[in-house]
């Protein structure tokens, strides 16, 4: 290599330059925690990291891993989670990490990487098109052209994922740009062109909402993750309380109300209880707060609600109407929207009367209750689910994996605060509970973090076991093991005439499997002894600062129940069954 | 509901990739785009794109709204609903004999194109206008036999104010802006 060209590639301590701008501006945004992995184009910025030494960083197993901890710190914390990697592998190990944060409105920045401006569309060593591949998958995306524009795009890019509906934004750094010499300056405050999040709904719309509210006999609130996003848990609960109306949160709206409140129903959807859908199929007004409606809660559209009139709140203008029409339309906060909600409705010279609306949920609830077959000899996941939610406090986080796990989870879990929920809800994303754990467990320290990942999931991601234990993270995870994929399984069982195609797993002892990774590990096979190993698992995991694993042989052919057959009608759901057991 | 062909005018920051992001939204969301073209305009920063979409106006809601979504994107307007201009060009090589030149001549004239080449076997005719006014000069050019054709996207300017720069010029009472206003943007599928 020539002098200068080693010159160029190399950077020369004292002189300010880009990657130095990278630090700076992480810094200016108060970021805390990186989660990445170190490579050839991205060796400038970990090199300013080490002069700078002012971050943590979690250096993961897969970048994939990282993508997963940053959208779990992320929800855990309502702070945008830090992605950093090399260009090419490093870069696309992202995209399903992304497309995940991109379907749940995760707020995470991503920095990826590049090859030299010089070299892109050359099929440089390690290049990938990551501005075109991310296109879709992210909230926007940025190649930066020139140091001196460090500031704006990163403050731009926080902003951006952080407002509105949340989102993952990509920043493909080329290496000429990170070692090229720059000033350090403040980013200049300039909100982006155009890009104007609405926030404030319409008062005009508020008052239409409220004087169909005002109205509603059979009224059903459905809230969802927008509501988390918002921070809006109280307004929903003062909300409902004040007029009665009874509430089910989505997948993503878990804990938005207390599972255990008197007005909540539950989940809808495909697994929700019989109760929502049947009050959701019955109700003559919807009030749909912070939630896409997606085919998972809706079920078949033409029968999930026919007979009510629709409100719709939502950030982004283009999810209302989408999936579902809708009377009322606010576009806004789901903060404010229900704040001026409550407000208008402690206006009310008198409420409508719901008793006889409540009494007939009530019905409902006797005659679908959520049960299952219990027994003696094999763990019930619904069981183990329940007895995890008494040893837990309210504000303990729950992660999951995807699969029947985690709609057992959502179906059993008493979730009753917001931000304690965290699970894959639009992707659906096998493997992302181990590394969503430590992320959230990181973000939020103070609280128990405990994943509960099917025997399949948990393999998807298992790496990340090594970056727990090496940064000491107190989660527990609890595989639930049926030794199938299992909600495959169950499908197969329903809708394939039992022709068990490729659903069974061989999964190694996970107990092992964490003890070789330097974490701990149990195994559990009997109902008895599952609550002590789980409280053993606790204490453990903080009085050592590992991370433990319970490998828990569960009920094998266990069904999540109720089940909205696909392509079905909500309100005519297979409902529990107390005795199924094979 | 029935399917129209609508131009939606769509404002961006002129920067990389952006042409991309729009035309991916559209191919992404299985809009059908009938036409685009994209062009600087008077500020250039900013460029703007005029995609034609067919579709019913459900579709076309969502289309505008989708896009409105993007960050590059400054401002979205659905021009079908307005008073506009709309241009697009179409080159077309038609067979003409010597004999038949003059009938094609006259043709040209009356859609007021221009003849841009003729040798003894064709011509190249130029013909610029709304979407109607060009297929109905390709029809009547079909019969002689169309060698070839290239058409522009179309382009399109509403009659009244700037969508631009948003409150200023006479028009301005005109419709309320429905990027200061997104609530305004509800009353396309509200009436179904
Ligand atoms: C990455 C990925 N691959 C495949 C799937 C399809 N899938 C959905 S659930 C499931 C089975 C999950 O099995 P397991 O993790 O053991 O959990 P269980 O259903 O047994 O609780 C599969 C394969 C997916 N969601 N994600």
């Amino acid at each position: 290599m020539s002098s200068a060209a080693k010159a160029k590639n190399k950077p020369q301590a004292g002189t300010y330059n880009g990657a130095d701008a990278v630090v700076d501006a992480l810094r200016a945004q108060g970021v805390e925690l990186i989660f990445g992995m170190v490579g050839g184009q991205i060796m400038p910025v970990y090199d300013a990291l080490h002069r700078h030494h002012c971050f943590g960083h979690v250096l993961v197993g897969h970048e994939q891993g990282a993508a997963h901890m940053a959208e779990g710190y992320a929800r855990a914390t309502g702070k945008p989670g830090v992605i950093m990697t090399t260009s090419g592998p490093g870069a696309t190990n992202l995209v399903t990490g992304l497309a995940d944060a991109f379907m749940d409105s995760t707020p995470v920045v991503a920095i990826t990487g590049q090859v030299a401006s010089t070299l892109l569309g050359n099929d440089a060593f390690q290049e990938a098109d990551m501005r075109g591949i991310t296109m879709p998958i992210t909230k926007h995306n940025y190649q930066v052209q020139n140091a001196d524009d460090l500031p704006e795009i990163f403050a731009e890019a926080f902003y951006v994922a952080l407002s509105g509906r949340p989102g993952p934004v990509l920043i493909d750094l080329p290496r000429d740009v990170a070692v090229s010499p720059c000033q350090p300056r403040q980013a200049t405050p300039m909100p982006p062109t155009g890009y104007k999040p609405p926030f404030k709904p319409h008062p005009l719309q508020v008052e239409r909402a409220l004087s169909l509210m005002a109205q509603a006999q059979r009224p059903v609130i459905i809230a969802g993750g927008g509501v988390i996003h918002a921070g809006a848990h109280e307004s929903l609960r003062k909300l409902a309380e004040l007029t009665g109306f009874p509430v089910s949160t989505t997948l993503m709206g878990l804990g938005g109300l207390p599972a255990d409140h008197p007005l909540s129903l539950g989940m809808p959807g495909m697994h929700g209880t019989g109760y929502a859908n049947l009050a959701i199929y019955n109700a003559d007004l919807l009030l749909v707060v912070g939630c896409r409606l997606d085919d998972r809660v809706t079920g078949n559209v033409a029968k999930f609600s026919p007979g009510s009139k629709v409100i719709h709140v939502d950030v982004d203008a283009s999810e209302i109407g989408k999936n579902l029409e809708c009377q009322v339309p606010i576009v806004g906060d789901a903060g404010q929207a229900l704040a001026q909600l409550l407000a208008g409705a402690q206006a009310w010279p008198e409420r409508p009367d719901t008793t006889a609306w409540r009494k007939q949920i009530d019905q409902w609830k006797k005659k679908y209750p959520m049960v299952y077959p219990k027994s003696d000899d094999v763990i019930a996941p619904q069981w183990a689910i329940q007895e995890v939610g008494k040893l837990l406090a309210p504000e303990d986080i729950v992660v999951t994996g995807v699969g029947q796990h985690q709609m057992f989870v959502a179906q059993y879990y008493p979730f009753r605060r917001p931000r304690t929920m965290i699970s894959s809800g639009g992707l659906g994303t096998m493997g992302f509970g181990l590394p969503a754990a430590i992320g959230a467990q990181m973000g939020a320290p103070e609280r128990q973090v405990v994943c509960f990942d099917g025997d399949g999931s948990f393999l998807m991601n298992i790496q990340e076991l090594a970056t727990a234990v090496r940064y000491r993270v107190p989660l527990v995870a609890v595989v639930l093991n049926n030794a199938w994929l299992g909600m495959v399984a169950q499908w197969q069982r329903m809708f394939y005439d039992r022709r068990m195609s490729q659903s069974e797993t061989a999964a190694p002892p996970y107990d092992k499997v964490a003890q070789a990774f330097g974490a701990l590990g149990k195994r559990v096979e009997r109902p008895e002894e599952f609550v002590p190993a789980m409280q053993w698992a606790l204490r453990e995991a903080k009085a050592q600062k590992l991370p433990v694993v319970l490998d828990v042989m569960i009920e094998r052919e266990a069904k999540v129940l109720p089940m909205v057959p696909p392509g079905g009608a909500n309100a005519e759901f297979i409902p529990c069954q107390s005795g199924d057991c094979q | 509901m029935s399917e129209e062909y609508c131009p939606i005018s769509v404002l961006v920051r002129n920067e990389p990739g952006v042409l991309a992001r729009v035309a991916g939204l559209f191919a992404r969301r299985g809009f059908n785009i009938n036409s685009l073209a994209v062009g600087e305009t008077e500020d250039p920063q900013v460029s703007r794109i005029t995609v034609v979409v067919k579709g019913d106006p459900h579709t076309v809601d969502q289309a505008v709204k989708q896009l409105r979504r993007l960050v590059s994107v400054i401002k979205v307007r659905d021009q079908s609903t307005m008073p506009r201009v709309e241009r697009g060009l179409a080159l077309i090589k038609v067979r003409a004999t010597p004999a038949q030149r003059g009938e094609i001549m006259q043709l040209a004239g009356v859609f007021r194109a221009n003849v841009d080449h003729v040798d003894g076997h064709c011509m190249v005719i130029e013909v610029s206008g709304n979407r109607n006014k060009i297929e109905a000069m390709i029809d009547m050019l079909k019969p002689y036999g169309i060698m070839e054709l290239a058409r522009t996207g179309q382009i399109v300017l509403a009659r009244v104010r700037s969508i631009h720069q948003g409150m200023e010029g006479a028009g301005s009472a005109y419709v309320p802006d429905p990027d200061e206003d997104p609530q305004a943007t509800y009353n396309v599928y509200q009436q179904s």
